[in-house]
Order: C-alpha cells, then sequence, then structure tokens
C-alpha cells in the first residue's frame, strides 16, 4: 500500500462545514422559492437565492483559504496527500457517473424512444394511435418530436465551432500537461506561462460556446424547448460547459498559486487535481463532440 | 516534512471540548459524527415511523377513514423517503463512522471536516423536504419513486428535488470518506483480507454510492427542468419518454436497494462469530459475495418496470440477471448458518436480533425471488405483494441489523450495559408484530390489493385490520428501544467491560468502554489471534 505512518494527522475543529450546510440549505431553498414564484411575488427567492451563492462563493473562499494556509504550514503529511488524492479521484468518478446519466438519456432517446414514436419496433402502437404522421429521425427534421415542440430548427454544425472548441480544449490538455512537467522539474517562469495559456484557452472555449449559444438562439432556432433534441444538447453541453467554467476558475486560482510560489516538485497536490479535472472534462468534451455534434 | 508537531495541532487532544457549539458543530471526531448521525436517523425513524402509524390507521377498515386521498399519498411519499434517505441510510454511515476508524486502527475519518460536512447537510435536507408538508399544496405525493408525469404536477417538486440534490451530496462525501478511510487509514498489518466483514460491506456499498448517487441527480435534474425549463426529456410529444425516467432512476434504484442491505450483511456477519463463539464461516466467500451482489445489482434494474411495457429480451435478460443474485445472497445465508453450526450459542439480544435477520431476511428474499419471474411478476406488479416483499428485506432486514448493531455495540460507545431484559422484551415484541404486520400483506398482493390506494374493496378488510393491529404494537414497540436507550445512555449503573462480550473479537474491543474520545492516536500492532479474521485459511 505503500502508507507511511510516522504519524496520524486529524484537522482542528473548524466552522467551516457548518458554514457550508447553512449556505447550501440558503442556495437551495431559495432557488426552490424562486421556481414556484407567482408572477407577483418574484423578489423573496431570489434573494435568498443570491444571498445562499454569495454564501456558498465565500465558503469556498475561506475553506480553501484555511487548507491552504495549512497545507503551507506543513500540516499535511504523506498520508494526508494520499487521501486528498483518493477523494479527488472518487470525486471525479463521481462526475463521471452524473454525466454518465444524461449520456444514457441521449442514447436511449436516440436509440429508442425516438424510433419508437415513428413506429419501428416496440413501441408501435403510440405511433398508430397518436402520431401516424411522425417520420422518426433525429436532428434538424423530428428531433423535437412528433409534435415539433419550439417549432422547425437547425442544428449546429460540427465541423465549424464545435471542431475548433475541440481543438482548443485538446491543446489547453497539452498546455496543462506541460505545465506539469515544467512544475516537477522546477522551472517557474515555464509554468506560469504554459499555465497562463491553459487558463486561456479555457476561457476562449467558454467564449465560442457562448457564441455557438447566442447562433443557435437566434438564428437556428434550436432552444431549450426544442424537443428532447434541445434538451439533451442544452442539458449536456450546458452541464459541460458549467463543468469547464470551474476548472477554468479552478485553474486560475492554481496560476495564482503557482506565482507565489506554493507549490514544488514534490508537493503539489493542488495543481494536479486541477489537472485531473481539466482533463476529465477534456474527456468528456471528446464524448460530447462524438455524440452530440458529429452523429 | 515535519509531522511531529502538527500531531498536536488539535487542541483537545485528550477528551471531548466542553463548548457544545464547538463540540457537536464543529467536530472532526469521528465518534461524534457517528454519533449526531445515529441519533438523526433514530429521530427521522420515529417521524418515518409516525407516517407509518397513520397509513395503517387509515387503512384499518375500507372506506376514507381521517384523511383525504391526496394527504394520504403524501403520507406514502413521505414514509419512504424519510425512512429510506433519513433513517436507515443514515443509520449505517453513522454505525461506520463510529466502527471503521476502530475496526482496522485509524485515528478518525480519512477526511475528519469532510465527514462533519456529510452529516450537517442532512438536517438542512430534511427540513427542506418536510416543511413542504405544510406549504400550499402540501408535499410531494406521487411516490419516493418520482416518476413523470404524476410527479411533476406538485409545485413541492422543486424542494424534493434540491433536498435528494443535498442528499446525494451528503451521501458521496460521505463514500469517499469511507473509501479513503478503508484505503489509506488501517493499521500497519491490517491487510484487506483480514478486515472485519461489516468493513469490506461498506467498501463495497461505499462504492455503490459514489456510482449510483449522482445518477439520481440526473434523473432528478431532468425532473426539474421539465417541469419548470420547458425540456422534453419525459414528454413524448417532444420525442421523449416517461420510461426513460423510469430506467435512469432504477439504475440508481436498484443499487441503493442493495446500498441499504449490504451493511446490514456486514452487522449480521460480525454478531453471530461472537455469539456462536466461532469464526464466521467461510469468510473469503462472505466478501467475495457481496462484491458479486454489488455488480449484479447494476445489471438488474428493469425487474422493477417488467410491467411497463419492455420489449421481451429486455424481459428475459432481467429476470435471469435478477434470479442469479439467489446465488451469492445463498452463499451468505448458508454461511450465516454454518457459522452458528455446532458453536456454543448463547442468546443475547443482538444475537436475537441478527438470526431474526436470518430467517426473515431469507423470507424477503424468497418473495423477492417469485417478483423476479416475469409473467408472475404482470400479477404481483404494483400490489401488497411487493409492500410485504420489501418490509420483509427493509424492516425485518435492514432496520434489524441496525437495531442488532445498536445493542451489539452500544456498550462501547456508551460504557454501560442496557437492560437486557427490556432488550429481550424489545426483541419478541418487534419480531412478533412485525410478522402480524407484514406477513398478511403477501395474502392481500395475492389478492390483488393494490399499493398506495387509501380505500379498498371490503374483501380486503379482516387482513388489513390484522396488518394494522400489527403495525400498531410494533410502532408500540419501538418505544421499548427508546427507552432501552435512554436507560443505558444515562442511567444505567453496569458497567461494560472492554470486551464487553465473551466472544468478540477485533481491535473496536481492545479499546476501553467507552471508546475515548481519541483512540488509536499511535497504530495499534495487530496480532492475527485478536482479529475474528485473522488466520485465513479456507
Amino acid at each position: 500500500m505503500g502508507q507511511q505512518h510516522d504519524a496520524y494527522f486529524v484537522p482542528a475543529k473548524s466552522y467551516w462545514p457548518i458554514v457550508a450546510a447553512v449556505v447550501m440549505f440558503t442556495t437551495v431553498f431559495g432557488a426552490a422559492h424562486w421556481l414556484n414564484a407567482e408572477p407577483g411575488d418574484a423578489g423573496f427567492g431570489k434573494t435568498v437565492l443570491t444571498v445562499g451563492v454569495i454564501g456558498v462563493l465565500g465558503m469556498f473562499f475561506g475553506w480553501f483559504r484555511s487548507v491552504i494556509n495549512e497545507s503551507l504550514a506543513g500540516s499535511y503529511n504523506h498520508q494526508v496527500d494520499t487521501s486528498f488524492r483518493m477523494g479527488m479521484m472518487w470525486f471525479i468518478f463521481s462526475e463521471v457517473m452524473f454525466f454518465g446519466a444524461f449520456f444514457g438519456a441521449l442514447f436511449y432517446i436516440r436509440m429508442f424512444s425516438v424510433p419508437w414514436l415513428g413506429g419501428t419496433g416496440h413501441g408501435t402502437l403510440t405511433h398508430e394511435f397518436l402520431w401516424s404522421n411522425y417520420a422518426a429521425s433525429w436532428g434538424a427534421n423530428g428531433g423535437n418530436g412528433p409534435e415539433h415542440v419550439g417549432g422547425t430548427f437547425s442544428t449546429v454544425p460540427a465541423w465549424g465551432l464545435p471542431l475548433l472548441n475541440t481543438l482548443i480544449l485538446l491543446s489547453s490538455s497539452v498546455t496543462v500537461t506541460i505545465a506539469h512537467h515544467a512544475l516537477r522539474a522546477g522551472h517557474r517562469g515555464k509554468i506560469l506561462v504554459f499555465l497562463g495559456l491553459t487558463v486561456l484557452l479555457g476561457a476562449l472555449f467558454l467564449n465560442f460556446q457562448a457564441h455557438e449559444y447566442i447562433e443557435a438562439y437566434k438564428e437556428l432556432n434550436l432552444t431549450l424547448h426544442s424537443g428532447v433534441y434541445g434538451s439533451t444538447f442544452f442539458l449536456l453541453t450546458g452541464f459541460h460547459g458549467l463543468h469547464v467554467t470551474l476548472g477554468t476558475i479552478m485553474l486560475a486560482v492554481i496560476w495564482f498559486r503557482v506565482l507565489k510560489g506554493h507549490f514544488n516538485k514534490d508537493h503539489h497536490f493542488g495543481f494536479e487535481a486541477v489537472a485531473w479535472y481539466w482533463h476529465f472534462v477534456d474527456v468528456v468534451w471528446l464524448g460530447l463532440f462524438m455524440f452530440v455534434y458529429i452523429l | 516534512m515535519s509531522h511531529a508537531a502538527t500531531h498536536d495541532q488539535h487542541d483537545d487532544h485528550h477528551g471531548a471540548p466542553k463548548n457544545f457549539f464547538q463540540r457537536w458543530c464543529m467536530s472532526t471526531n469521528h465518534k461524534d459524527i457517528g454519533t449526531l448521525y445515529l441519533v438523526f436517523a433514530l429521530l427521522m425513524f420515529f417521524i418515518g415511523g409516525s407516517f407509518a402509524m397513520l397509513i395503517r390507521a387509515e387503512l384499518f377498515k375500507p372506506g376514507l377513514q381521517l384523511m383525504q386521498p391526496y394527504f394520504f399519498n403524501q403520507l406514502t411519499t413521505m414514509h419512504a423517503l424519510v425512512m429510506i434517505f433519513g433513517a436507515i441510510m443514515p443509520a449505517f454511515v453513522g454505525l461506520g463512522n463510529w466502527m471503521i476508524p476502530l475496526m482496522v486502527g485509524a485515528p478518525d475519518m480519512a477526511l475528519p471536516r469532510m465527514n462533519n460536512l456529510s452529516f450537517w447537510i442532512l438536517p438542512f435536507a430534511f427540513t427542506l423536504m418536510l416543511s413542504t408538508l405544510f406549504m400550499a399544496g402540501g408535499g410531494p405525493a406521487g411516490g419516493w419513486t418520482m416518476y413523470p408525469p404524476l410527479s411533476l404536477q406538485s409545485d413541492s417538486l422543486a424542494y424534493v428535488v434540491f433536498a435528494v440534490h443535498l442528499m446525494g451530496i451528503s451521501s458521496i462525501m460521505g463514500a469517499i470518506n469511507i473509501i479513503a478511510t478503508i484505503l489509506n487509514m488501517r493499521a500497519p498489518g491490517m491487510e484487506l483480507l483480514k478486515m472485519p466483514v461489516f468493513v469490506w460491506s461498506w467498501l463495497i456499498t461505499a462504492f455503490l454510492l459514489i456510482a449510483v448517487m449522482p445518477v439520481l441527480a440526473g434523473a432528478v435534474t431532468m425532473l426539474l427542468t421539465d417541469k419548470y425549463f420547458g425540456t422534453n426529456f419525459f414528454n413524448p410529444g417532444g420525442g421523449g419518454d416517461p420510461v426513460l425516467y423510469q430506467h435512469i432512476f432504477w439504475f440508481f434504484g436498484h443499487p441503493e436497494v442493495y446500498i441499504m442491505i449490504l451493511p446490514a450483511f456486514g452487522i449480521i456477519s460480525e454478531i453471530i462469530p461472537t455469539f456462536a463463539r466461532k469464526p464466521i464461516f467461510g469468510y473469503k466467500a462472505m466478501v467475495f459475495a457481496i462484491a458479486s451482489i454489488a455488480f449484479l445489482s447494476f445489471i438488474v434494474w428493469a425487474h422493477h418496470m417488467f410491467a411497463v411495457g419492455l420489449p421481451m429480451g429486455a424481459e428475459i435478460f432481467f429476470m435471469y440477471a435478477t434470479m442469479l443474485i439467489a446465488v451469492p445472497t445463498g452463499v451468505k445465508v448458508f454461511n450465516w448458518v454454518s457459522t452458528m453450526w455446532g458453536g456454543s450459542m448463547t442468546f443475547e439480544t443482538p444475537m436475537l436480533f441478527a438470526i431474526a435477520f436470518v430467517i426473515l431476511f431469507t423470507i424477503g428474499g424468497f418473495s423477492g425471488l417469485m417478483l423476479a419471474l416475469v409473467p408472475a411478476d404482470f400479477q404481483y406488479h404494483d400490489t401488497y405483494f411487493v409492500v410485504a416483499h420489501f418490509h420483509y428485506v427493509l424492516v425485518t432486514g435492514a432496520l434489524f441489523a441496525i437495531i442488532a448493531a445498536t445493542y451489539y455495540w452500544l456498550p462501547k460507545w456508551c460504557g454501560h450495559m442496557y437492560s437486557e431484559f427490556w432488550g429481550k422484551m424489545h426483541f419478541w415484541n418487534s419480531v412478533i408484530w412485525v410478522n402480524v404486520l407484514f406477513f398478511p400483506q403477501h395474502f392481500l398482493g395475492l389478492a390483488g390489493m393494490p399499493r398506495r390506494i387509501p380505500d379498498y374493496n371490503v374483501a380486503f378488510a379482516n387482513f388489513n385490520m390484522i396488518s394494522s393491529i400489527g403495525g400498531f404494537l410494533f410502532g408500540a414497540s419501538q418505544l421499548i428501544f427508546l427507552g432501552v436507550l435512554i436507560h443505558a445512555v444515562w442511567f444505567s449503573k453496569k458497567k461494560a467491560t472492554d470486551r464487553v462480550w465473551e466472544g468478540a473479537k477485533g481491535l473496536e474491543w481492545t479499546v476501553p468502554s467507552p471508546a475515548p474520545h481519541h483512540t488509536f492516536d499511535v497504530p495499534p500492532v495487530i496480532h492475527d489471534d485478536e482479529l475474528a479474521h485473522g488466520h485465513v485459511n479456507d
């Protein structure tokens, strides 16, 4: 196992967990009120939600600050480091399963529910009695279901912005790896350049995705309401975009930490955790590019 | 690295802090957090139980007695959500928190602050969920499975979905913590195949939790966007399919069923060897059986949906895959019985509950096997037969194991023995009334009484009345449990020894009773003959 048992480390008491529980509750309580708000009383939920989100951001800032301070004070031994690594790996695994649910939904809809609605295979009666005119297909002609929910739309062509975004994310995986090697070799200038490039590439990706969304809404009439095509398209790319946003913020934080000299060649779990996360986001994108855009 | 100094960083090194808020709300101590989990689970058990009492009161005789059907539907929904996510799961996490570090010789959980967060999310999540009962429009009433389109009609959906998100975050963090503790914090010499079966069962359960809680989060997120943001995942008019929800939900839901029973298997595998004074029969087989059950749990989900209209090939695949589960489960039951075979047994309360578990859980397993048969399930589906089945595995299975574990480890937690007489009173009342409560429901189901209905045909009147009487008395019996706990923790004069039980083996019995606030600050030296499974030769 490679365990080191020089001395166990149990961290000191902290008020951050209870603060975290309170602000998480505030956020979702506000969000639920906001979603159920009647036209006249929209204020309360939004206010609580805003307070909650600010609280969550503050909590992350405070909790991570105290962890970073403890790390810099040398409190964390090899065993703690291993626990952190396991924690991050299993967290990423849970994220994989979260995306798995949405990919699973996409596959089910494309393989089963849409063809069945079109009268093939298993569910022919629905087709016969309700929508006998529906010719099932994915994409622009039929991806929004037999009732053409949301009206006629066009799909985003894979070989435009999505291809560019694929190249951007793949390059960013290369730059973050170069930065990692530079960290191991102890070249701080090189780390800052390549990690900075990674952050910029992440921001560029998000910028192009925003363009793509605006184009989809304004010119293609592809919206969240465009039947199940719009649902899967926007939830999959949207959750991915959210993860890219988080990853970019995390990379930016790591950039500042490198600037402040927080890491050395043996002790840089924070860097590695974020790099793993970034590779994970990259892999998810490849799945999206394949199954949402190309096929 | 200089950790010699850092080890003294926590000021409360030799005892619990005096300040109440600091001790319970800012804790990094696995024992205190474990206690919080257990107390929370007990509270939720009584809240969920009171819902069950109201349900049985309404069903006492045909016709509407006490409440409107819509409120009845809220009760069945909330009873399930509270018992599953509020009582059974937190109780197992609490037991894991208390016992895993003690069993593997670790000073605490691997990530103690995250441990505290995992717990403290829960009271808030349940406040959010239970508060819907008092809102205009009421709580969720579409069943705990939240099938669309029914669940989309309730305004409480947003609250329930967010509460489920919070519970999921809590479970995932708790599971990550348990895996990291087991893989990274074991004392030197505590090899994987020397670990107690309870620790093994939790390692595998934690993996299941991390794998499926995010899937549930995804499923309920789609409900949320379908209701509030105009997506069409479950709307056939837009190309979606309500059955898609059922697939995603049960991909979570079936492993979830095993999340609620695998730690129970672990508990029973600790208790029976202690009171039979024999090592567990077939230790490795027990571990591999748990792992096989966990693997199979991912490929059987559609057996919850046989009546929804699946393609024939799917029905046959899921039927056979489900029946396969009987093999490793049979191995476990066989090994528990073989452990007792020829042992010098005594029948203290934990052992009584453990034996009742083996017998009654097996009944639940057999009725599960009946439900696995597609043609038979067309008849049983959504009847009281299903209700009887899952209450046999969850009440006389999971809950009995939790109660057995509580009696078994309580002296280690509080330092005093509970009253054996009242413990046995609790046992005999529970085991008799739980059968009066649930056994007649098999007959009701076979005769065709549907579940989740507040009124029924007069033909079902007698068995329902018997079931309700059993229900009230089973509920009342749990007050004995509460009394025994209160007495043992605060009033009992009888000191517990370190070993507590004559036949008990394992690291947790080498520390004093009550277990000091901090244990194993220095890794213990493991002697194989002190361990329950130190010599694995089979």
